[in-house]
């Protein structure tokens, strides 16, 4: 039973579903899903300690020894994602039953839970894999069903918002077929490992950095980096509240895993840099992700647009820490990606549970919910202090890595960006605030309570999660680190 | 008491003040509960910081990690004379405030009294934190939040206007900590490989030239918390809080954990024999006698007492700065003192002008005439403190001022001695008129007929006015403590 956990972590959530839709009441999906999630999330944590133990794990598929067979592969790397997506595809489960039922008729329920599955099994089968080819046809399963996910939103410009990523992201998932099948043609393997072994041989060959341009500009795609973001903020707007909350701390994370995956491990470290400055094009973009993309978001009405704008923000700083090109560079890169999934899965949810109360996340809602909704506005000021980096959240680690990295590699110019980038953060986050704690809510309008347990508890734990990792980062340090001295290869 | 372990004491000074915290939100609804926990859990915490003192005082040095944040970067305490100083100031005017607040708060009526307590609570163990703090990053930890947990207090008025203020102090604050400080310390941090305070400096000949002020005022200017211009603007907003925040945390725990930062990074992390010499090094006393000058003579043009009162403030915040910029050991022992005195009459200064506050509503200083026989316990406390602001025997800020003085000549600073005079001539300029109009000018009509403030404020007051004179006399453990590290700082 043991043996198969690799290929179980992405079977369990792709079987549940169909099976969800056989169960026609709505409760009954959700007991059933989250279940599944929960099952899922236990697995991903059964396989990072069996990695941390006893190394990487390959699994051949239906007994079919690689490079023929399809291979599954667990390192660290993508036991670690595997660890940060199934967690909080649980939790946003967990929460999901009281979050979509003003969203979504209930009539319908069964039907998301499917597609929420579906898109769980699409992330956790990319990070399984170790097949290029599966990569692939896992990417279009999660897109597919996101594209679905945003499309149950309650104002009719979710449908828009589906579409426009949905012809993005085709885009997307088209330019990194095309880069798959390049590769294919040059080497004759979809395997990995074998990639990886063969590429050096025919390392100069335009086809080979033909192939390495349209996966790099596909994946980007899906990971929203500036300037090819702009399907993001609608989509995270419109979609429903809890689907917001899933996908900012799980999609974007995966495609940035794709993107380290085969930077490092496929094509190599040295191997983008022989055809073109990647590091330095990834410290720009990403600079100016941070700073365009957090300066647009400073001026949303709509706080879910605020934070959607946020999260192309923070891609931003992940994007920089891959551009430094050192092991801490990296390892600041791999722990933000933790840190933001909680972060953000923190601050989404607490705005479901006000999209629950008021149906709306405009800035105007949020007048006097300081006082009316004390723990939900308590978990949006704690996420939003782990966003600007303050010391005992998350946020902090991840700037520590980020700006030691950068000093260490002499790129003075790149910390004080990323510094000052931070403190935009607090304009935006402290638009929240003011408006929630210093304005009163107006007269004659109904008596808002505090959110239901069912959102408030699961908020609060990633909340928690913040503070924890923030306090205790031995952990998530540790192991980004080791993750990352696997990737580049060099000591700590 | 006496057999509290060192190790404990240090968690305990962190400790009570939260516990507080916790009690004061508990006991929320009755309110004469509510300010029994606080002034329990202010005089237990000043009887544990007190068992550390006989300690530090005998060259132990009692240290406790709490744990690791990242990996090699520890929450760790250790103390030492300068940070057993600053910890027994606040833990000791903690109570004493406290008393002040109760008359002040239910003078005035103001609103939501548990939240101000409890953030109050939270802001001591913030101060606490960085007194005993034994690096860098537990230095930031709590500077960090110390301003967050002071910001509801700023904004305690809900208005427009402190929304506004709020802004400037949060603005600042955190701007200069996350954009100058926090870099600093990475720096820091990637050239020794450690951020652990130690006598004598830990940069040694890691950094030279240019560099190593670049290095040097990225701290000074990174510490918002002093003050120093242009960084200054956030303590005269802070003014909108009712005034015994002003009084403690704008006179005592949030200033003085700036200057105190100030002056633990240049004896702690730089070391006076690294600095000196320096090619540049200058700028620092250049910018702080500046700051002495400039906010003196800003001092002089405000009608408003409170704002008086902030600006100089930070006129006596860049004593410390500037006693630890002369880079004398003479002058550091009188820049620690200046910690402990300037504390004392400020909070004096402070207390003062809320009194006459809650029992006039009168702000401005143009509406005093007179006011000193209505409220003569008030304005005599106010004429103590503002000796002590200009450095006149018998008045605690002599000695400090006698001090920084001595360092200036030791070490050859004619510029920093001629700062200190034109300071203290402009000093006495905009005090003593206030108590001209006080005692010798008659009282305007049409006024509310007031006598004093509650008591439990005339009593605080009178309190800290008469330790100003006491300290004068028996300097003993603020004087132990500074001329302690006046020699570790010249091992």
């Amino acid at each position: 039973m043991l043996n198969h956990l690799p290929i179980l972590q992405v079977v369990i959530p792709l079987l549940a579903a169909p099976a969800c839709m056989l169960l026609d009441r709505a409760r009954l999906a959700w007991l059933f899903a989250t279940a599944a999630g929960l099952a899922t999330f236990a697995i991903s944590c059964l396989l990072l300690y069996q990695v941390q133990h006893s190394g990487p794990i390959s699994y051949a598929l239906g007994g079919w020894e690689a490079p023929w067979g399809i291979e599954y592969r667990i390192d660290l790397l993508s036991a670690y994602v595997l660890l940060v997506v199934s967690g909080i595809g649980a939790l946003v489960l967990v929460a999901a039953n009281t979050g979509v039922s003003r969203e979504i008729p209930e009539a319908k329920q069964p039907l998301f839970y499917v597609t929420y599955l579906l898109c769980l099994a699409g992330l956790l089968g990319i990070v399984a894999t170790g097949d290029i080819f599966n990569v692939f046809v896992f990417l279009e399963i999660s897109s597919l069903a996101t594209y679905a996910l945003i499309a149950q939103g309650k104002n009719r410009r979710a449908l828009w918002a589906a579409y426009q990523y949905l012809i993005v992201g085709t885009i997307g998932a088209t330019f990194i077929l095309i880069g798959i099948g390049f590769l294919y043609s040059l080497t004759g393997t979809l395997n990995m490992v074998d990639l990886a072994a063969r590429l050096p041989a025919i390392a100069g060959s335009h086809t080979a950095y033909t192939a390495f341009a349209f996966i790099v500009v596909g994946v980007c795609l899906k990971l929203a980096l500036f300037p090819l973001h702009l399907w993001l903020p609608n989509a995270y707007t419109y979609a429903p509240s809890i689907v917001t909350a899933f996908l900012a701390a799980t999609a974007t994370k995966v495609a940035v895993y794709l993107l380290i995956r085969l930077q490092f491990s496929v094509f190599g470290e040295g191997f983008a840099e022989s055809a073109l400055p990647l590091d330095a094009i990834f410290l720009v973009l990403g600079l100016v992700g941070v700073f365009v993309a957090s300066l647009v978001a400073i001026q949303q009405p709509n706080i879910k647009r605020l934070f959607a704008y946020s999260s192309v923000a923070q891609i931003g700083y992940m994007i920089v820490g891959m551009g430094v090109g050192t092991h801490t560079g990296l390892q600041a890169t791999l722990l933000h990606l933790f840190n933001h999934a909680l972060m953000k899965g923190a601050l989404f949810l607490a705005l479901a549970a006000v999209a629950y109360r008021l149906g709306s996340s405009d800035i105007k809602a949020f007048r006097g919910l300081g006082r009316a909704m004390p723990l939900t506005m308590a978990a949006i000021v704690i996420g939003g202090l782990s966003l600007i980096g303050v010391p005992l959240t998350v946020g902090f680690v991840s700037k520590w890595y980020l700006v030691l990295a950068t000093i260490q590699a002499g790129l003075w110019p790149v910390a004080v960006l990323i510094l000052l980038g931070s403190l935009l953060a607090v304009v935006y986050v402290w638009r929240v605030v003011e408006v929630a704690y210093f304005q009163q809510r107006p007269a004659g309008l109904a008596v808002v309570k505090e959110a239901p347990l069912a959102l408030l508890v699961p908020t609060w734990l990633l909340v928690i999660g913040n503070l924890y990792f923030g306090v205790q980062a031995g952990f998530t340090a540790d192991l980004a680190g080791s993750a990352a001295a696997a990737l580049i290869g060099g000591a700590p | 008491m006496m057999s509290l372990s060192p190790q404990l004491a240090i968690v305990l000074a962190l400790a009570l003040p939260l516990v507080g915290g916790a009690g004061i939100l508990l006991s929320g609804r009755r309110p004469n509960l509510r300010e029994g926990v606080t002034l329990v859990s202010a005089l237990a915490l000043l009887a544990v910081v007190a068992t550390l003192v006989p300690q530090v005082l005998a060259g132990e040095r009692p240290q406790v990690t709490l744990f690791e944040l990242l990996p090699g970067l520890e929450i760790r305490f250790v103390v030492e004379p300068l940070g057993m100083l600053f910890a027994t100031v606040a833990a000791f005017l903690w109570p004493v405030n406290s008393l002040y607040s109760i008359g002040y708060m239910r003078g005035n009526n103001e609103q939501h009294q548990t939240r101000f307590y409890f953030f109050f609570a939270v802001a001591i163990a913030a101060a606490m934190g960085i007194a005993f703090a034994g690096n860098l990053v537990t230095l930031f930890v709590f500077y960090e939040v110390l301003t967050l947990s002071t910001y509801p207090l700023v904004t305690h008025k809900g208005s427009e206007q402190a929304m506004g203020a709020g802004r400037t102090y949060l603005g600042i604050l955190i701007a200069t900590s996350i954009g100058l400080l926090l870099p600093a310390i990475i720096w820091t941090w990637h050239l020794t490989g450690s951020g652990d305070f130690t006598p004598g400096g830990i940069i040694g000949d890691s950094l030279e030239g240019p560099l190593l002020v670049l290095l040097l005022l990225m701290f000074m200017f990174g510490i918002g918390k002093a003050a120093i211009m242009p960084v200054h603007r956030w303590l005269p907003a802070a003014m909108v809080a009712p005034t015994p925040v002003s009084a403690l945390l704008h006179a005592v725990a949030v200033v003085k954990a700036g200057v105190f930062s100030v002056l633990k990074i240049v004896v702690y992390v730089f070391g006076l024999d690294t600095l000196r010499g320096a090619p540049g090094v200058e700028l620092l006393l250049y910018a702080a006698g500046f700051t002495v000058v400039a906010a003196s003579v800003v001092a002089l043009r405000q009608d408003n007492l409170k704002r008086r009162l902030a600006y100089s403030t930070i006129g006596q915040l860049s004593y410390v700065v500037l006693g630890a910029a002369i880079l004398a050991p003479l002058s550091v022992v009188g820049a620690a003192l200046h910690v402990a005195v300037h504390a004392l009459g400020k909070i004096t200064l402070f207390f003062a002008a809320g009194a006459i506050y809650t029992a006039s509503k009168k702000t401005e200083i143009s509406q005093l005439d007179g006011i000193g026989w209505r409220m003569p316990w008030t304005m005599g406390a106010f004429a103590i403190g503002a000796l002590s602001m200009i450095g006149v025997p018998p008045a605690a800020g002599f000695l400090s001022k006698w001090y920084i003085t001595m360092g200036a000549i030791q070490a050859g600073e004619w510029l920093a001695l001629g700062v200190i005079v034109i300071s203290t001539l402009l000093n006495a300029a905009y005090f003593l008129p206030i108590l001209y109009q006080a005692f010798f000018k008659a009282e305007q009509g049409g006024g509310k007929d007031h006598g004093e403030a509650p008591l439990p404020a005339v009593v605080a007051l009178c309190f800290t006015a008469l330790l100003t004179l006491v300290v004068f006399l028996f300097p003993g453990v603020p004087f132990e403590l500074a001329s302690h590290l006046g020699a570790e700082a010249q091992p």
